[in-house]
């Protein structure tokens, strides 16, 4: 199977890569236009800055590609709120894929930390992404704004209020959480990414 | 619910594993990937991973450590020791290192933590702060404890904290080595004091001392070295215990 990973200006991109290999995928690391085009599944990974990634995309016309891809997208962590339609952070306008919007998390009590960093667990998931998956599981997550619930919401979290950990629509998947820094859960999503059907 | 993190920790010198007991006398104690794997099969939530080689040689053979962890490991783990410069920590989070920990390069020149946490992220910057406590207070040590510096602890809690860093993890010198149990009130002064999270190190002995610092030292996560690799405490037993104490943990 060819899997290509978006290559940007976001941080953890070996990460996905390791992840990759460890289910015995090679995957290509590009930010070429046709070769992403070409890939069976694509990876939208990250960690960093939403409007600074976001210019990145637009400068080499990627925000264009990343929209018009027919086979399974995942984008993951900060790859998830730049596919939504506008963030918060740095008051930036995003892909658009989901028709959601970034918030910034905001502390309910002195014991709520921004960012959220740590495992916590997905409830009502509704995916294929969580095939298989029967009670809450726990996963990674590392980050400060968040997606609210909203109709392409896939899976649940709570933190300081609930919000979408995952979303799903037509062909496009993400999760704000760290399947790849997740553990054996980690590695049942990404395996189930892999071999969806659509 | 946020989970409480349990987190092992490897002291590495020359690509092998080793554990001091209040910093001096190592012990050898296995190979640093496959202990790493190990620990994140039976259920840690992290690993810490620290250089304790001085060499430049020794640098490499650690980058080359992290790059294994990586391709080898599926939960995140920091990695620590001889971080001096941006450059550093370039090098450690390239090679795959989820999170540095820096120490007493932060404390020398406390820009570090916002030159870490304006290039790569907060989420990237755990500052470890060893400090020992005397009639006149809470104070940091510099140099695995061997120098003073005079810094109050909370006073530079709160400005690593206020720099951006994403971490706290504090040791507290007079309890590491001897498995008495954590800084317990130190600990829970600390959370009140800054709004990033509080990783407990020092004195791990018992399955209680966890519990402890989770509800009395109000800890966001515990770590613990020896007790893990000499099998005196096995992770899932640890995560049973405590979450018959209430306390929410990943199992």
């Amino acid at each position: 199977m060819n899997v290509a990973i978006v290559k940007y200006n976001a941080g953890n991109i070996c990460s996905v890569v390791n992840a990759m290999r460890r289910l015995g995928v090679e995957p290509l690391v590009t930010d070429e236009p046709e070769k992403l085009m070409a890939a069976d599944r694509v990876i939208f990974p990250g960690q960093g800055e939403a409007s600074s990634t976001m210019a990145y995309l637009r400068e080499r016309g990627l925000d264009e590609v990343i929209r018009s891809l027919r086979q399974p997208v995942l984008g993951i962590c900060i790859g998830m709120q730049l596919m939504c339609r506008h963030s918060e952070e740095g008051d930036t306008e995003c892909l658009g894929i989901f028709d959601a919007e970034v918030k910034r998390f905001r502390p309910q009590c002195h014991a709520d930390k921004v960012p959220q960093m740590g495992w916590n667990t997905i409830v009502d998931t509704r995916s294929q992404l969580f095939k298989g998956f029967r009670q809450p599981e726990y996963v990674y997550f590392v980050h400060s704004y968040y997606v609210p619930m909203n109709e392409h919401t896939a899976a649940c979290t709570e933190y300081t209020r609930p919000y979408s950990s995952a979303l799903h629509k037509d062909n496009f998947y993400a999760t704000q959480f760290h399947p790849e820094k997740s553990g054996q859960v980690g590695e049942r999503i990404l395996q189930n990414f892999l071999d969806l059907t659509l | 619910m946020l989970a409480k993190r349990i987190v092992p920790c490897l002291d590495i010198k020359d690509g092998q594993t080793v554990k001091g007991t209040n910093f001096v006398n190592l012990r050898q104690a296995g190979d640093p990937v496959e202990l790493g794997q190990a620990y994140s099969q039976q259920g840690a939530d992290e690993l810490v991973y620290l250089d304790i080689t001085a060499s430049h040689e020794g640098r490499k053979t650690f980058t080359d450590l992290v790059r294994r962890i990586a391709a080898t490991i599926n939960i995140p783990f920091t990695v620590g020791g001889g971080i001096n410069e941006l450059s550093d920590v370039d090098r450690l989070l390239s090679a795959g290192a989820d999170k540095v920990s820096i120490n007493s390069a932060a404390l020398r020149r406390p820009e570090l933590i916002d030159e870490i946490a304006g290039h790569f992220g907060s989420q990237v910057c755990v500052v470890a702060i060893d400090a020992k406590q005397t009639e006149a207070g809470w104070h940091c040590y510099l140099n695995g404890g061997r120098i003073p510096t005079g810094r109050g602890l909370f006073e530079w809690a709160r400005e690593v904290n206020d720099r951006g860093a994403g971490e706290i993890l504090f040791t507290s010198m007079d309890h590491d080595g001897v498995k008495t149990g954590f800084a317990n009130e130190a600990l829970a002064r600390l959370a009140d004091e800054v709004s990033i999270p509080v990783i407990a190190s020092g004195g791990a002995g018992t399955m209680e001392h966890f519990r402890d610092a989770f509800l009395l030292g109000k800890a966001d996560a515990a770590l613990a070295a020896s007790v893990f690799h000499f099998g005196e405490i096995g992770i899932p037993e640890l995560k049973s215990y405590l979450c018959t104490q209430g306390i929410e943990v990943r199992r």
